[in-house]
């Protein structure tokens, strides 16, 4: 039996898939051409990522070229066997399949105006394609190279695990740096040195990291608990001190930081809602709207018909309690729903608030389409700071406030009703929970929490459209918590700066943010299905039977 | 007085008239089983009892108490406990989480901790398997858990709906066992059945279901030797 089994495996390491390798290059040459054809790589070619050597437009070029060489490397032989060099060779040849695509669109490109078609098969496009040095001269470099970098993704297949993923972190932070330094501090990318210094600094600290810092665990948990409770107190006050000083990058980074956090803001209500009690809520950004509103009709002086003029601080208590009570009433009709069903009336719901706040029937109470102006500021700044950098502290309290609850109720019994509410609602139901009720409250902290961003946003703003309240406001802040992971409060973190943040700090990107988050979420899906920063079960769940 | 008395029930699914005038009773520390083909109206029974559904017509007392009309947790509360058909596990969480899911209406915590340890005696398999995602654990361990969840909230009356479906014949006789031993510590059972064999020679009193009609009953002796059951149920000649 144990022979059987062994022989088994030997046989399964000598079998090589070189037509898998091919089908992944192929895969790799369409993304390629892709990118190229809706105009990425020329719309990026203009900002810097390492000075005089590398454009974002061709970092992305080259992400797919290591992507999928690296991918084509390991599909040679299974997951679970090494295919020892010759993923260097399976890497090349991925790599070189990519580069003969590409140069057979330049080619084609070259004979046939594609700009019918494709407005962005330009000559400026065949040009960088070409790196450029033309054609022929150019296709044979570009093979070259494509081949070059296809061995060199391959040989990361070969590298021990440890020191693959310090490589690849040390590789992906040479561009984010970069795009950091040049988004915020009006820099122009880094220089070659820079890229290798940063390159380096980051695979150390990984590599570094993950052979002390299992240790390092190991004997904190050894300390006795004072000491562990004294350490856990040091690193919270350092995250802290962090969070408070964020400002200090200046005012533009200010505002960015501030959209990401209404998102982790409202990343965690509605990870409340989808990831705790597995409730579909598409219509999260009505009561984000609603949130909103609510300050913008209780505070701007605009509003003749009830003039309160409140304080935003006044107003905000309200704002929640429309939250709450928006969420309840939403809750009661759905409370028979599941699923998809569940997902379309939400989607609805949160259509129809749009469109009320627009609609001529309102227009004399909340200015239609001239939606609300003239918001009051939260706190005035003091002075040589600006209203976003001082909004960040108001961003900061709602986000540990926010988190605080979803953590409380996480493992609270309530948690528990909506884990086992998520699994099997007739089950949980006949092992004496109250539906009615769980899911009653579920909706309500998760509408509260989304309001808290609406009123957050209506004084970011100081004015507010029905038009800020589309679908995909609900649809980001899904995407949010699906990238960061189900369930998982960091997660929500992590996926806000990586689908929020980064878009903000790319400018050139905004045309592509849609296709961008499409990709990553089917990437994701097929790859990583729990998540950046998943919730310890759901790993369990996912990759049970995978080795670790 | 009967610990469940089930009187002239009608349960309706929209317009399908599933239940037409059941009425059963369960005595204090019995065993009675519901047997029936597909589709005669077993599982809708016991689903009425616990308040997953309501019916339309007659009453259902628990000691004394009308409870058809409350809904389904707070007839758990009133220690009336179901292990539904099909073993209907927590998949995503932990055999260990999924009892204490089982547990849920409860406050005491040494009772709950002395029932924990009564179900990991009866199913020593689910002790070894604590941590384990419940959806992984094979068809028996499952069935196992879906029986130790509902004894773990202590019921008067555990409703049991098919635990055999699906077992292979050795896990079916220990299954069987485990329900006569629970019932011997003293948890009344109402077991329904497809194995009509198993169940009569196990329970004390028995009902036959037949299109939302009860069309016989009597001790479980009397009703394996009826000529009537042996031809329908038991496959006899
Ligand atoms: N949720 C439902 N909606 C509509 N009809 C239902 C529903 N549940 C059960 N029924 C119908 O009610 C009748 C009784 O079903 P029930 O599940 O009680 O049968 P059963 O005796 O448990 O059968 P089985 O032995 O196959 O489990 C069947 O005709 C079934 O189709
Ligand atoms: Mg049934």
């Amino acid at each position: 039996m144990t022979a059987t089994t062994l022989s088994r495996t030997a046989e399964k390491e000598t079998t090589l898939h070189w037509s898998r390798v091919v089908g992944t290059g192929l895969i790799g040459g369409v993304v390629a051409i892709y990118v190229g054809l809706v105009g990425m790589i020329e719309a990026l070619a203009g900002r810097v990522v390492i000075t005089g050597l590398l454009t974002t437009g061709q970092v992305i070029l080259l992400g797919v070229y290591l992507l999928m060489s690296y991918q084509a490397a390991q599909k040679l032989t299974g997951a679970d066997a090494k295919a020892g060099p010759l993923s260097v060779v399976a890497g090349a040849l991925a790599g070189l399949i990519i580069s003969i695509m590409l140069a057979l669109l330049v080619v084609i490109g070259q004979q046939i105006n594609l700009r019918a078609m494709f407005i962005n098969a330009s000559p400026r496009l065949w040009e960088l394609l070409t790196l450029g040095r033309g054609v022929p001269t150019g296709l044979v470099l570009l093979m070259a190279l494509g081949a070059v970098l296809g061995a060199l993704a391959g040989g990361l297949a070969l590298l021990p695990s440890r020191l693959r993923r310090a490589v690849s972190l040390g590789l992906v932070a040479v561009p984010i740096v970069s795009i950091l330094n040049t988004a915020l501090f009006a820099g122009r990318g880094v220089s070659a040195l820079g890229a290798l210094l940063i390159f380096a600094f980051f695979t150390a600290i990984s590599y570094g990291w993950s052979s002390v810092g299992g240790q390092a665990r190991e004997r904190v948990a050894a300390l006795p608990s004072g000491q562990q409770r004294l350490l856990k107190m040091i690193g919270w006050s350092a995250v802290a001190l962090g969070a408070l000083a964020l400002p200090l990058l200046g005012p533009y980074p200010s505002e960015i930081i501030d959209t990401v956090g209404i998102y982790v803001l409202m990343g965690l209500g509605l990870n409340i809602v989808v990831g705790f009690a597995g409730l579909l809520d598409l219509g999260y950004v009505a009561f984000f709207a609603l949130g909103a509103y609510t300050i913008g009709i209780l505070t701007s002086p605009e509003i003749t018909w009830l003039p309160l003029h409140l304080t935003w601080w006044e107003a905000l208590p309200i704002a929640i309690l429309v939250g709450v009570i928006s969420g309840t009433l939403l809750g009661i009709p759905v409370l028979q729903m599941r699923g998809d069903y569940l997902a379309i009336v939400t989607l609805g719901f949160g259509e129809i608030i749009r469109l009320i706040f627009l609609s001529d029937w309102l227009k004399p109470l909340v200015g239609g389409s001239n939606g609300i102006t003239r918001i009051p500021r939260a706190v005035p700044p003091p002075q040589g700071f600006s209203d976003q950098q001082v909004l960040w502290y108001i961003v900061l309290a709602g986000i540990v406030v926010a988190a605080y609850i979803a953590t409380r109720l996480k493992y609270s019994r309530i948690g528990r009703n909506w884990m086992a509410m998520r699994e099997d609602e007739d089950v949980a139901q006949a092992m004496g929970i109250d539906l009615v009720k769980t899911k009653l409250l579920a909706f309500a902290t998760g509408a509260a929490l989304s309001a808290v961003g609406g009123a957050i946003f209506a004084t970011k703003l100081t004015s507010i459209y029905p038009h800020s309240f589309n679908l995909l406001v609900s649809i980001n802040v899904l995407a949010v918590i699906i990238v960061g992971g189900m369930g998982s409060i960091p997660g929500v973190l992590v996926g806000a700066l990586a689908l929020v943040g980064l878009p903000e700090l790319l400018r050139e990107f905004a045309e592509y943010r849609l296709l961008v988050y499409g990709a990553v979420l089917v990437f994701m899906m097929l790859k990583r299905p729990e998540g950046l920063l998943p919730e310890a079960r759901r790993k369990l769940e996912l990759h049970e039977g995978e080795e670790v | 007085m009967a610990l469940l008395q089930v009187d002239d029930i009608h349960t309706y699914y929209g317009a399908i008239h599933a239940l037409k005038g059941i009425s059963i009773h369960v005595d204090k520390g019995e065993i009675v089983t519901l047997i029936g083909a597909n589709g005669a109206g077993k599982s809708t029974t016991l689903n009425t009892i616990c308040g997953v559904v309501h019916p339309r017509h007659g009453t259902i007392t628990l000691e004394g108490e009308e409870i058809h009309r409350l809904p389904a947790h707070e007839i758990v509360m009133r220690g009336v406990a179901q292990a539904p058909e099909g073993r209907r596990v927590f998949g995503r969480l932990t055999v260990a989480e999924n009892l204490e899911m089982g547990a849920f209406t409860r406050k005491d915590k040494e009772g709950i901790k002395r029932d924990l340890e009564r179900v990991y005696a009866l199913f020593p398999r689910l002790k070894e398997r604590q941590k384990q995602l419940a959806g992984t654990l094979s068809g028996g361990e499952q069935q196992m858990l879906a029986i130790g969840r509902a004894l773990m909230a202590n019921p008067r009356l555990l409703l049991l709906d098919e635990p055999s479906m699906g077992l292979a014949p050795i896990l079916v006789d220990l299954i069987f066992d485990t329900i006569k031993e629970i019932n011997a510590q003293g948890t009344t059972v109402l077991l329904v059945e497809q194995n009509a064999l198993m169940a009569l020679s196990i329970a004390h009193r028995a009902y036959v279901l037949e299109t939302g009609n009860i069309v016989l009953s009597g001790t479980g002796k009397e009703l394996l030797n009826n000529p009537e059951v042996m031809k329908a149920y038991l496959g006899v000649e």
